[in-house]
């Protein structure tokens, strides 16, 4: 129900000029550790939003900060114009979800069971399990391909499997938006595709807005409708990748000289990575990786 | 094999009921209320099962009516509620550390109890209320002292562990030291105390502890769904829309007050905090804190110990603490060992 009213305020909000997520002037910081000053992000509506940089630019840490893990230390992250943190936990439950980087599948858990889990935000004491979660549910493991899974132990199934049983979890929340943090990490290529090829369907077929960290930059030029690089907690560039993935740009972010071209299969930026020897010679290339082939 | 149903009003109520673990329960609290019945007969002037609910329900004679309601019964429902609060608190520490060895016995609560008891016993030369209170206030200074050294921005398992597996160590060195310093009596006093014993529990001591399980048992299951939620990490629970340190901070001190007060009833009863959890885990087979099925595992273990500590070596010789030890270790062990065969551990 709440979901529902969720996609259609989503879909209003796009006449509006105010996107629903955004950071404003954050500072984050873990203890004393600064990993980004006064950064203001727009996530656009009914985008699929990926995050780019090298390690320990803050990337997870932003994507932390918009799903409230990380209070910031100074400005403000909003939900619909309300202060994120001020919120009531299962209200941005129902309307933010987040699939973080780890998380642990309690021993003898079967997939229908964990799947159901998600649906924790629009339960009570008194309304345990409803025949709207339970369609859901049944829903959500279709919708990622679990569905025959549904009576195994999740700790009996491949890396694969098991990240699109969270998938499902995160499915199960049915909420507007939808946030991953590296969805691909530890999957081989083929899952990786697979599960990008996911995101993008959710993304277009049920107009979710989605926010993922990706290492590859390759797969977001390809994916993703509107890019953010970022590099030491700035915004270097963003906006969709055919417009900003550049040699220049890579070059710029990454510290790595490169070919972009246009990827064959769908006329998105691809990024070819210099020769190593053309790189040694380029002169403007980092000088770590410089100094490497120096000595 | 899918066990869980749902139950739904028309009024669009819906309350979830896995079906095995609801079997658990009930024949858990049938076997501990079976044992409380048997262990009521027990002793040196032996009464039979049916005199024994006879007299339960008001219709027995009169001797039989003072030794049971006098002074069996409220030996055998501190038992009950001792094992109870263990059994709860034990699971309780558990699903927070997220580690079997969270619990109480390992983090040092019984020790810090025992601290308080010794001190009231050796330096004070305190009675039975004395000691309580001195149990209680101790098992609260360590649950205190260990949630302020393992706060770091939120408690965390194996931190809570580590900091438990120190103060322990401390409170352990304390403990020693107070016991050299004791006289004879006191020391043999302090020893039957530190093993865990029901014997010569009166009204006085049902009281209390049925008044504090009564306000904690009902705010710790009303909070156990997202307990069972923060099995999956921090993050994702609130993610969830769980307010994880709230139900993290009000569960740990609902865990330290029940241990710290089933300790001060009878004794730093060992194990039970231990096994119970792990036990009814292993009859539900479902995920999850078990809090209720360790509950009742609790009560029965406790109860069913103290029978067998009865009968074996005769009324009052043998202090429950050291079945419970013995009977709770072998099985745990058991378990562990044939879980290993079938390859699941």
């Amino acid at each position: 129900m709440s979901a529902g009213t969720g996609i259609r305020s989503g879909l209003n909000n796009q006449r509006s000029i105010v996107n629903r997520l955004s950071a404003e002037n954050v500072t984050l910081a873990y203890d004393q550790r600064v990993i980004a000053e006064k950064l203001s992000v727009e996530i656009p509506d009914n985008s699929f939003t990926v995050i780019v940089g090298p390690n320990a630019c803050g990337k997870s840490t932003l994507l932390r900060a918009l799903s409230r893990m990380l209070k910031p230390s100074q400005g403000r992250v909003l939900l619909d114009g309300e202060v994120i943190q001020s919120m009531p936990a299962k209200q941005v439950a129902r309307t933010l979800g987040l699939l973080p980087q780890s998380s642990i599948a309690p021993d003898g858990i079967t997939v229908a069971d964990l799947v159901g889990r998600g649906r924790y935000p629009h339960q009570g004491l008194l309304r345990q399990w409803s025949t709207e979660d339970e369609r859901v549910v049944q829903e959500s493991m279709a919708r990622t391909g679990v569905a025959e899974l549904a009576d195994r132990y999740v700790d009996e199934l491949s890396g694969g499997q098991r990240q699109r049983v969270w998938i499902a979890m995160a499915l199960a929340q049915q909420t507007p938006l939808l946030l991953l943090d590296e969805p691909t990490t530890y999957l081989d290529i083929q899952h990786q595709i697979d599960v990008l090829d996911l995101c993008a369907e959710l993304h277009e077929e049920q107009g979710r807005t989605l926010v993922a960290v990706l290492h590859d930059l390759n797969h977001a030029a390809r994916y993703a409708t509107h890019l953010i690089a970022l590099r030491g907690g700035e915004i270097i560039a963003e906006g969709a990748p055919n417009d900003i993935v550049t040699a220049g740009l890579v070059e710029e972010v990454f510290g790595l000289r490169c070919q972009v071209i246009d990827d064959p299969e769908t006329g998105t930026p691809l990024v070819v990575p210099a020769a190593r020897k053309a790189r040694a010679h380029g002169g403007a290339a980092p000088e770590k990786v410089a100094a490497t082939e120096a000595s | 094999m899918k066990t869980n149903r749902a139950v739904r009003s028309p009024g669009g109520l819906s309350v979830r009921l896995d079906v095995r673990t609801l079997v658990v329960v009930v024949l858990l609290l049938v076997a501990a209320l079976a044992a409380s019945v048997v262990l009521i007969g027990t002793g040196d002037f032996e009464i039979p099962a049916a005199d024994v609910l006879r007299t339960l329900f008001g219709e027995g004679n009169a001797s039989q009516e003072f030794i049971v309601n006098e002074l069996r019964l409220p030996r055998v429902l501190v038992g009950l509620l001792v094992g109870a609060s263990l059994g709860l608190g034990g699971a309780l520490f558990q699903a927070i550390s997220r580690n079997p060895l969270g619990s109480p016995d390992v983090l040092g609560l019984g020790q810090g109890a025992t601290a308080g008891a010794l001190t009231m016993i050796v330096l004070f030369s305190g009675g039975a209320t004395q000691v309580t209170l001195g149990a209680l206030l101790g098992g609260l200074v360590t649950g205190l002292g260990i949630y302020l050294l393992a706060w770091k921005q939120g408690v965390h398992g194996y931190r809570l562990v580590l900091v438990g597996i120190g103060m322990s160590a401390i409170v352990t060195a304390i403990n020693g030291y107070l016991l050299t310093r004791a006289d004879i009596v006191d020391a043999a006093r302090a020893v039957v105390w530190m093993t865990g014993s029901l014997d010569g529990r009166d009204w006085n001591q049902v009281w209390p502890l049925l008044a504090l399980c009564a306000v904690l048992v009902p705010l710790v299951l009303a909070n156990g769904r997202g307990l069972r939620m923060m099995e999956m990490g921090d993050d994702i629970s609130y993610a969830l829309g769980v307010r994880v340190e709230r139900v993290r901070m009000l569960l740990l001190v609902a865990a330290v007050l029940l241990t710290a007060a089933a300790t001060a009833a009878a004794g730093p009863v060992s194990f039970v905090a231990l096994t119970a959890p792990q036990l009814a885990r292993r009859l539900t087979r479902s995920p999850g804190p078990n809090l209720l099925p360790s509950l009742c595992m609790g009560a029965a273990l406790l109860i069913t110990a103290d029978w067998i500590s009865q009968r074996a070596f005769g009324a009052d010789q043998l202090p429950v603490g050291v079945v419970t030890g013995v009977l709770g270790g072998v099985y745990l062990l058991w378990l562990l060992v044939t879980e290993r065969k079938a390859g699941r551990i």
